[in-house]
């Protein structure tokens, strides 16, 4: 079964600069105005067409500013297309940045409690969860403190125990293992590795060919907004990291 | 979207925005009746000491019209940040968007509702008139009050990611409000051949209404449903405003 599917995709984003130069200008010159939102424009993706299968595991390589983050951003929900299709079958737990969502006022406890919840759990099944998910993040006391004083490696920890503990169908994941240390990225796999045992599909942007080669079986390769290669990770990969040197 | 999860969602977020608030302030709740009582305090010393105000019985007169206009100046100027303020919120996460306008709303009437007491007290200290209208009249002033706050900050908010020039004249506009509104004087002081402008007014049927009946024990009709005008009115045009845009919104913050 299909749980991914993009049809002749294209996002433009409108260069919000002739907005914020301000109201002035805008007003001044609304006929203009208007016309130049319209006619300059970002392309990020152009025409793009694939499908994911269930159980597949996809990395999108490419590369920076060619779009990958649009195209999570994409299969999440939290942009639309500008023309084009999209259709995802499966409930997404996005990772599109660890940490994203959190508030640094908070304390660890509680960005798990927010988040568990805009992540679609019920209270009931973070409070459930929770001893779980500060055991899995390994944060001791920390659990207690503003997450503004936390590392951006203590963030990454408390971000993916977070997803490691909700019940994905589909989890897309922006480079964000980078940051944590080796023992915890160890961590990290594993339970990215549980989770497709289980059927669920990941989807991942990296830069990292290890982490792809560990966790992916094909790999789409975008460059130019378009896609250039798509297939196999062992077919691509190699590809991609010769011409990236 | 179940309906307990849209209340556990509203639960989750309103237990944030309370605890970012207070979170390095000593006094903390407690700034929910302190601020408005310090307002009052300064307008008082200002208006009746030194411009000698010649309005009967003026600190219950300004308490019970200054209290409910701090809760709608506060739900309007904290608008421009309800949505940029949360802008991780918004480009990482999927839920829908409008409910951070209607927690900053509940958050702001909640504070309200706890400083109703101190209201209650001035009415007793300066002899006002204890009434059994007050049971039909808090919560139906609350209900439109809540609607038409809560309509601006949606309002505002989504306008503001697009037009950040939007908070400055905000700022103006709430002053020009605040003095062409009776919040500080008796409506009676407004010249005859204006009087009429009163009930066309977005504010002050409310304003009027909330002083009234801490003071006289009594509501206005015709005030009451000019309110609830506004209050629908503004819903719409907020909801308007918040169909077009708001899928931009992780574009553009």
């Amino acid at each position: 079964m299909e749980i991914i599917r993009f049809e002749h995709v294209t996002k433009t984003y409108p260069l919000y600069h002739h907005f914020f130069s301000g109201l002035k200008n805008f007003i001044f010159n609304i006929p203009s105005a208007m016309k130049q939102l319209r006619s300059s424009g970002f392309t990020a993706l152009k025409d793009l067409s694939f499908t994911i299968q269930e159980g597949e595991s996809v990395a999108f390589i490419g590369r920076n500013g060619a779009g990958k983050s649009t195209l999570l951003g994409l299969i999440a929900g939290v942009l639309k297309p500008t023309s084009g299709t999209i259709r995802v079958s499966k409930r997404v737990s996005p990772l599109l940045e660890l940490g994203g969502g959190f508030h640094p006022e908070l304390s660890g406890l509680e960005n798990i409690q927010l988040n568990g919840v805009l992540m679609g759990l019920s209270r009931k099944q973070v409070a459930a969860k929770i001893d779980e998910i500060v055991a899995f993040s390994e944060l001791g006391e920390f659990i207690h403190e503003p997450i503004r004083s936390y590392s951006s490696g203590m963030n990454a920890r408390l971000g993916f125990s977070v997803i490691a503990h909700l019940e994905p169908e589909l989890l897309l994941i922006d480079e964000v293992l980078a940051v944590g240390d080796a023992s915890f990225q160890k961590k990290c796999f594993a339970k990215i590795k549980e989770f497709k045992a289980r059927g669920v599909s990941v989807v991942l942007v990296s830069h990292n060919s290890s982490d792809i080669e560990m966790v992916c079986n094909r790999v789409i390769w975008i460059e130019n907004h378009k896609i250039l290669m798509d297939g196999p990770t062992a077919e691509v990969l190699p590809h991609y990291i010769k011409a990236m040197t | 979207m179940t309906p307990a999860h849209l209340y556990d969602l509203i639960y989750e977020l309103l237990k944030k925005e309370l605890k970012v608030r207070y979170k390095r302030l000593v006094l903390g709740y407690l700034w929910s009746i302190a601020s408005p009582l310090m307002y009052a305090g300064l307008y008082y010393l200002v208006f009746y000491k030194i411009l000698k105000v010649s309005t009967e019985n003026y600190p219950l007169f300004l308490v019970s019209s200054l209290f409910p206009w701090q809760w709608m100046t506060n739900t309007i100027m904290i608008a421009p940040s309800t949505y940029i303020g949360n802008a991780s919120l918004i480009k990482k996460t999927l839920f829908p968007r409008y409910l951070i306008p209607v927690v900053v709303a509940i958050q702001d009437a909640l504070h309200y509702l706890v400083s109703i007491p101190v209201i209650i007290l001035f009415v007793y200290i300066f002899h006002g008139t204890f009434s059994w209208h007050w049971i039909f009249g808090i919560p139906a002033l609350v209900v439109v009050q809540f609607t038409i706050a809560s309509s601006l900050n949606l309002l505002f908010a989504t306008l503001t990611v697009f037009f950040r020039d939007l908070e400055r004249f905000l700022q103006i506009g709430i002053m020009f409000l605040f003095y062409m509104t009776p919040v500080l004087y008796s409506e009676t002081k407004i010249p005859d051949n204006y009087q009429w402008l009163i009930i066309y007014h977005p504010i002050a049927p409310l304003i009027i209404n909330w002083r009234t009946l801490f003071m006289n024990g009594t509501i206005r009709g015709d005030y009451l449903i000019s309110s609830l005008a506004w209050g629908v009115l503004l819903l719409s045009l907020a909801q308007f405003a918040y169909r077009k845009l708001s899928w931009r919104f992780a574009e553009v913050l």
